[in-house]
């Protein structure tokens, strides 16, 4: 397959996401607790938790970001 | 990689209209989707509470719904006393979901796939919490670089610090919007290319309902990210606007 180090590189961005995916884990597994322990306070929660997956989700979408510019680089 | 971002192209609909600045100005399909989102916004709130029943019906369900919920989410996010923003943030809101959600109707642009829409709602949105910040508080807006309580010497690095995080939110705002849409339509047309692929094959042909499967899952993930990313674009405007109001 003919390629260029651009490919490498867009690959070598995306190891970025690593980060994301453990972030948005502790995201949702804190969010998860809180409702458990507290059923009816899942008004509060859900706010804090949109706010914090969208932040961490932007971590994700910049690698993703980075590779698909070096991917349309000439 | 070309035929991947085809989809995205902005093509003119029309003849050159006028020319601002030398540049020929037609309407492109870009501005065409623009107006059915804000054309499908309007519908939905004028036409949906025609009825204005004590007890709702579906439609007028609908439109309270999301009057209610965003109603809610900006005195939590931004305070009672952003109330009189309540308009602006709602249009936005209303604005950014029915463009993503047209934009997953086939052969339709999703608008707020260019990066430069979002921008410049997102610029927008902090123009005027410029001129509301410096308009309420004088000067002393400033004083949002520089929280309490911090001993001198660490200030000139703070300041530095929450002015680079202030700037780069609008560019946070916006890229998020971007890179979901972007990301969201190049996953599903490289499933689709799957299922071509494996059509073409001959004797895996069968597999084809593989890539056909996760398509239609993938497909209702993408209803779920357009609402989701539209509600999260909202709550951030609304906390970022909270800095203007109150926190001086």
């Amino acid at each position: 397959m003919e390629g260029s180090v651009k490919l490498l590189g867009a690959g070598i961005a995306m190891v970025g996401s690593l980060g994301a995916g453990i972030g948005l884990g502790l995201i949702f597994s804190a969010w998860i607790t809180a409702i458990a322990r507290n059923p009816s306070a899942e008004s509060k929660f859900s706010f804090i938790g949109y706010l914090g997956f969208a932040v961490t989700e932007l971590v994700l979408l910049m690698c993703f970001v980075i590779a698909i510019m070096l991917m349309k680089s000439s | 990689m070309a035929s991947l971002l085809e989809e995205f192209e902005v093509h003119a609909l029309s003849g050159p209209l006028f020319s601002v600045g030398g540049h020929p100005v037609a309407f492109t399909n870009s501005a065409l989707f623009m107006f059915l989102a804000i054309i499908a916004g309007t519908a939905l709130m004028t036409l949906a509470m025609r009825p204005q029943a004590l007890v709702p019906g579906r439609w007028q369900m609908v439109a309270e719904t999301i009057y209610n919920t965003i109603s809610k989410l900006v005195e939590g996010a931004a305070g009672k006393k952003a109330k009189p923003f309540f308009p602006f943030i709602f249009s936005i809101f209303i604005f950014i979901m029915f463009c993503n959600l047209f934009g997953l109707i086939p052969g339709a642009l999703t608008v707020t796939s260019h990066i430069i829409v979002n921008l410049g709602l997102a610029l927008l949105l902090f123009l005027v919490i410029f001129i509301t910040g410096f308009a309420r508080h004088g000067l002393h807006f400033l004083h949002i670089f520089l929280p309490k309580g911090v001993p001198m010497a660490l200030a000139p690095f703070l300041i530095v610090i929450e002015l680079i995080s202030f700037l780069v939110r609008p560019f946070s705002l916006s890229i998020r919007l971007f890179a979901n849409m972007l990301a969201g339509h190049i996953l599903l047309q490289v499933f689709a290319g799957m299922i071509v692929s494996l059509l073409a094959a001959g004797w895996l042909a069968g597999l084809s309902v593989l890539p056909l499967i996760a398509n239609i899952a993938i497909t209702g993930f993408e209803f779920f990210v357009a609402l989701l990313q539209a509600y999260i674009y909202t709550i951030l405007s609304a906390v970022y606007l909270r800095d203007a109001i109150e926190m001086h």
